[in-house]
């Protein structure tokens, strides 16, 4: 069932389970799949444990794949040198469309990808995500932690076609890639309307007593680097707009999701791994990305990522960043 | 306006654990003789919550010992204000003033949890479906996990999000009731109102029964 072109049957999972007769005070309002797209409904850990298919030690390195997912901090200090998990941008344990399902990783690698020019492999595209948006170091590759991820994405991507490239939900949506009038203090009232209340005034997100990162912080050391896909203010605009606030899709409007990614990338974070030495040749060096965020800009009379700070990460670009050619 | 009062009350419980004397930081010892009179006119709060402040579950009186300072004043304000409706609790807290909001929120906030029995004789699968719930959600149905807000071990997280780890299943039960009819809305951006709005009500039953079975003390 979930191998088949089924869109209608996906977007009716979300209109009709909630058992109210009257219409939802915060509805949940997400984009419709374009018409001939391939959509995905990710197996879940309940069809994992009825599977008798799956040999019982690969459910093993799958479970354990979801629990480094899921909790990514278990390796601070190690591969993660922020404050984030893989679950605090891919939402709904990997498998929420328009939430950045992992799972077309799987079908649509090894592919050439733009970022880093040249052919990458699952592996190196997880790599990517640990190096930028967790500011720290990817597990190595083949290692145990490394398959264990892998397997992971594998399973969620069951019954998915290989190399489909149409797929409804993926990435985090359809907001285009720059928007007009993009303004400081704009983005500054949505955020403090409708941010501030979980991740704070200051951007730094919320703690339990005991230390524990619940809302993860936005900006500062805690969070994603200025190489992370998110610092594209297009891709922070399309995740608020269909994941933010938690539980209410679809609510701010696109011009608010607009306006407050640029906020929010209008702030410092650690240094770009790609880093030169030089932030405005960097952003020349990596224009391609760059173009989209607002690094070696200056954003209200501040040079953004004029710095050498790496947060608490002791090293600037991971080893496994590496190019790669076939000549 | 709600907001203001939000982002004022979480200032407000930050400075309380930072900064010296304020207006807003409560006096725990004014605030236990307040509790044990009542405000003039109502009933005293320990009358239904307990001196201990344990409440009471099959009376539907929630736990308020070791809850957020902040949080239990920001409820004694809308209370009285009418932001949150119960005719039980807004004549009893309609008389404090500010100040003695914040001593008694303080008294409740500094109350010992320790010991706490859990409820005893759930069915497993009952706690098993609500620990789900609580851990991971039912994103098929938009419903994020409880612990996304309120925490891993759901201890609660600043101001305006409560411990639930502990708390009474009936109360738990009932507020995500009131919370699902539009009966209750003094959450922060109706953060609380999308969610329990998409639970069913073997769900609510689940969750409360879990973190009713849950230690209010950290892990």
């Amino acid at each position: 069932m979930r191998n088949r072109y089924l869109p209608a049957l996906t977007l009716l999972m979300f209109v009709s389970a909630p058992v109210f007769a009257e219409a939802p005070s915060v509805p949940v309002s997400l984009p419709e799949f374009a018409e001939g797209q391939y959509v995905h409904t990710a197996p879940t850990l309940e069809d994992l444990d009825t599977d008798d298919s799956i040999h019982p030690e690969l459910k093993k390195v799958i479970l354990r794949g979801h629990d480094i997912f899921m909790n990514t901090q278990q390796f601070r200090g190690k591969y993660v040198f922020n404050d984030l998990n893989c679950k605090s941008c891919h939402l709904g344990e990997g498998r929420l469309n328009w939430s950045g399902p992992v799972w077309p990783a799987v079908t649509t690698l090894p592919d050439f990808r733009g970022k880093n020019q040249h052919v990458n492999s699952l592996e190196e595209r997880i790599a990517g995500c640990f190096a930028f948006s967790m500011n720290g170091t990817p597990p190595p590759y083949g290692s145990d932690d490394m398959l264990a991820l892998v397997a992971y994405h594998t399973w969620l991507a069951t019954g998915a076609p290989v190399y489909e490239k149409n797929i409804g939900g993926r990435g985090f949506s359809h907001l285009g890639k720059t928007h007009p009038g993009l303004d400081y203090d704009k983005g500054k009232s949505v955020y403090m309307e409708n941010c501030a209340i979980c991740h704070g005034e200051d951007g730094q997100g919320q703690q339990t007593a005991d230390g524990h990162s619940v809302f993860p912080p936005l900006w500062g050391d805690g969070s994603y680097n200025w190489g992370a896909g998110m610092t594209r203010v297009f891709t922070a605009a399309s995740f608020i707009k269909n994941n933010m606030p938690l539980g209410k899709p679809g609510s701010l409007t696109d011009e608010e999701a607009w306006q407050v990614a640029n906020f929010i990338n209008s702030q410092e974070r650690p240094q770009d791994p790609r880093y030169t030495g030089d932030v405005k040749e960097t952003r020349e060096k990596y224009l391609n990305f760059h173009k989209f965020t607002n690094y070696g800009t200056v954003v209200n009379g501040r040079l953004l990522g004029d710095h050498d700070n790496t947060g608490s990460k002791p090293f600037l670009k991971p080893d496994s960043l590496r190019p790669r050619t076939f000549q | 306006m709600k907001h203001a009062l939000t982002c004022f009350l979480i200032a407000a419980g930050m400075a309380v654990i930072t900064a010296p004397a304020t207006a807003a930081q409560g006096n725990p010892e004014l605030g236990a003789s307040l509790a044990g009179q009542g405000d003039g006119s109502g009933v005293p709060c320990v009358v239904c919550h307990g001196a201990d402040g344990m409440g009471n579950d099959a009376g539907g009186f929630p736990r308020l010992a070791g809850l957020d300072a902040g949080y239990l004043a920001k409820q004694m304000q809308d209370y009285k204000a009418g932001r949150r409706i119960s005719a039980i609790m807004q004549p009893n807290v309609d008389n404090f003033s500010d100040q003695q909001i914040s001593d008694i929120a303080a008294y409740f906030a500094g109350l010992p949890t320790a010991g706490v029995q859990a409820p005893a004789n759930i069915a497993g699968d009952l706690l098993a479906s609500g620990e789900k719930l609580v851990k991971e959600g039912d994103w098929n149905n938009y419903i994020p996990p409880c612990s996304s807000c309120h925490g891993p071990d759901s201890q609660g997280v600043g101001s305006s999000f409560p411990a639930l780890a502990g708390q009474h299943p009936g109360y738990i039960r009932q507020q995500l009731t009131a919370w699902k009819k539009g009966e209750r809305d003094n959450d922060p951006n109706q953060l609380m109102a999308a969610v329990a709005e998409r639970l069913s009500d073997a769900q609510i039953t689940a969750v409360a029964a879990y973190l009713g079975s849950l230690s209010p003390d950290s892990q």
